[in-house]
């Protein structure tokens, strides 16, 4: 047999160098560069190794703006065999309903897939609910913190991390993962993959290709909405000791640790 | 479903249960929702899942619940989400909750989405803050946004129920009080207890040192530490006074501690009596993790560094002098008491 595979990315700012505007409370995108979200590599590079063991095709998919296109050539680069990019004016604003609904309704009209990966979560938007959504929506099985995997024609052995330890379970086909970084070591694209993702086609699906109405996408289509956006102020009485005075300072955490029972 | 389907009321709490027992953020949650069901005037039910429940369930009347749903079968002795997704799904559309709240735990956060995305509801992940808008009555959730950069507060306003995950220890667990409520043991058809998925086996791990959540005094070092033998010296302050090892990110991403230490956005969260941090400039992300904690001791060398202005007290200079001589005080002052 041979194996469909999916892999849904985001492109997420290089997260090391986001800056905020203290005042305003919003973000400066100047000069920030995008990267595709590190957990989505492991994912890509866990597909692009199925791919390889059993025969097939893997597809990269992102929801965003034109600019995303990079991120799918660069996922092309590292072994993807096509790309679709999900962009419309409609589906800006979408939260993560709205955001797996567009997703799911991509992957049943170029599917069907046998084993759709993800990563875990964003680093932007830390929810991790896009790919049990998308699962759900699907009716795919889905394992979510996977840390290994080995995939079989039927179904997919995982291991996931949990606050336990380890869970092993049997995931039949078709099905969702969402990955964790001890997955893999992600690959570095090869100079044919580079020259590939040049020249690749990225195919572009809007709301009307994907037969959804304006009012199930974006933020028309979020069940949630922002009500306000505030910088977090915390500040406490602080008792400030330094050079001379850290004998003083000390004797105050001795107390402190004495009031606890901790000493 | 949106709020003009049903007759959607009360709140119900997702519990969590590991090895047949009540998780503690089971009872953070059962508080938490009795304060929001205070202000609307409704009940709080709270659902767990277990083989067989080891712990007495009625225990969380006292803490705020007014109806507690016990569903056991042996298919719930190692965690199947499609099982509890079947079970949860059950229970909502038997209840008709207006708000559902659930750990973000490994399973709160499997199965809260699937839940969601069926019933066709939003769902806030990781909330810091609920509270019912006194106008409107919606649950308000406020969560950290943009890299933990800055909060958002987040509404479900037509669909239902209005779902929100919360990290353990965000909320404390209130005194109890002397109340009761109902005790219900649903049955539920057999189907909703099989899914294809198996879940095969639970290899429980013996983290070192234990969860640092679950400890009163935290000591935690950053990358003022500069190398990774620096450990060695909060780990002999964690041990002289019995407290749990926390770390900053980039001294995970560097090994020089696992990662059950890192405390933050993307870490754990603590909120003990007591925690220290070495070395930590005290980034948002950082603060996300700890900042709840009763007193809060910052030792680093920069004067101008944002941990300060958060700790109750702050050490200014260099750990290397300070932690040694803090620990020499703290043998001092046991040998003191004990002689
Ligand atoms: C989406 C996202 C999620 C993140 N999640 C987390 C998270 O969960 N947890 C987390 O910690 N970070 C997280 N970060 C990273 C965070 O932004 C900071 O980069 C990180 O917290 C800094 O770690 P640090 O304080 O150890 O290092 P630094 O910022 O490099 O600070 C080192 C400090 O040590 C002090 N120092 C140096 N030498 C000495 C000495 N000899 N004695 C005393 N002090 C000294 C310095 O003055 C400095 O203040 C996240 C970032 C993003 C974007």
């Amino acid at each position: 047999m041979t194996m469909n595979l999916a892999v849904l990315i985001k492109q997420v700012p290089d997260s090391d160098e986001v800056k905020m505007d203290p005042e305003k409370g919003t973000m400066i995108r100047e000069g920030v560069s995008s990267i595709i979200n590190p957990l989505d590599l492991n994912a890509l590079e866990a597909a692009v190794g199925i791919s390889k063991a059993f025969g097939g095709r893997v597809t990269v998919l992102t929801m965003g703006p034109s600019q995303a296109e990079e991120a799918l050539r660069e996922a092309i680069a590292l072994g993807a065999d096509r790309a679709i990019l999900l962009s419309d004016r409609a589906f800006a604003g979408a939260d993560s309903w709205a955001t797996s609904l567009v997703l799911a309704e991509t992957l049943r009209k170029t599917g069907p897939y046998d084993i759709v990966l993800a990563g875990e979560k964003a680093t932007d938007g830390e929810t991790g609910q896009v790919g049990p959504e998308v699962a759900a929506l699907m009716g795919y099985n889905l394992a979510t913190y996977v840390s290994f995997l080995d995939a079989g024609p039927r179904g997919v052995s995982v291991k996931c991390t949990v606050e336990e330890g380890t869970l092993y379970q049997w995931i039949p086909l078709p099905c969702l993962l969402t990955v964790l970084n001890d997955l893999n070591e992600p690959s570095l694209p090869t100079l044919a993959g580079k020259k590939k993702a040049r020249r690749a086609e990225i195919l572009k699906l809007g709301l009307a290709e994907l037969g959804l109405t304006r009012e199930n996408v974006g933020l028309l289509g979020s069940p949630t909405r922002v009500v306000r956006i505030e910088t977090p102020k915390i500040t406490r009485q602080t008792e400030f000791f330094s050079a001379r005075d850290l004998e003083r300072g000390i004797d105050r955490v001795i107390d402190i640790l004495k009031e606890a029972a901790v000493i | 479903m949106r709020k003009e389907d049903r007759n959607f009321q009360g709140i119900l709490v997702f519990g969590e249960t590991r090895s047949n027992k009540i998780h503690s953020v089971t009872y953070e949650l059962t508080g938490k929702a009795r304060n929001l069901a205070d202000v609307k005037g409704c009940e709080v039910s709270v659902l767990l899942l277990a083989e067989s429940l080891r712990d007495d369930p009625s225990d969380l009347f006292r803490f705020g619940a007014d109806k507690v749903l016990v569903v056991q079968d042996p298919s719930l002795s190692i965690f199947n989400q499609g099982i509890a997704v079947n079970v949860l799904k059950a229970i909502i559309e038997a209840e008709n909750p207006e708000i559902l709240l659930a750990p973000a735990t490994t399973i709160g956060r499997t199965v809260l989405p699937s839940v969601a995305a069926m019933l066709q509801t939003g769902l806030t992940a990781d909330c810091t803050g609920l509270e019912i808008d006194p106008d409107s009555g919606l649950l308000l959730q406020t969560r950290p946004a943009i890299g933990g950069n800055v909060m958002a507060t987040i509404k479900t306003p037509v669909h239902r129920p209005q779902m929100a995950t919360v990290r353990p220890k965000t909320f404390r667990i209130p005194a109890p009080r002397n109340r009761t409520g109902t005790l219900i043991y649903p049955t539920l058809p057999k189907e909703t207890f099989s899914s294809p998925i198996q879940s095969i086996h639970l290899q429980r791990a013996e983290g070192d040192g234990g969860n640092i959540q679950d400890r009163d005094c935290v000591v935690s070092g950053g990358k003022g530490l500069r190398r990774p033998e620096g450990f060695r010296l909060i780990k002999e302050l964690a041990e002289l006074i019995d407290a749990g090892v926390g770390a900053s990110r980039p001294t995970v991403e560097a090994k020089w501690i696992s990662y059950p230490h890192q405390v933050g956005l993307s870490g754990k969260v603590v909120a003990p009596k007591i925690y220290l941090a070495a070395g930590i400039s005290g980034a948002v992300q950082h603060l996300a993790g700890m900042q709840t904690a009763q007193k809060i001791i910052a030792i680093n060398k920069d004067p101008e560094a944002p941990i300060f202005r958060i700790a109750d007290v702050a050490l200014c200079g260099d750990l290397y002098d300070i932690l040694p001589r803090l620990i020499e005080r703290i043998r001092v002052e046991r040998c003191e008491r004990n002689g």
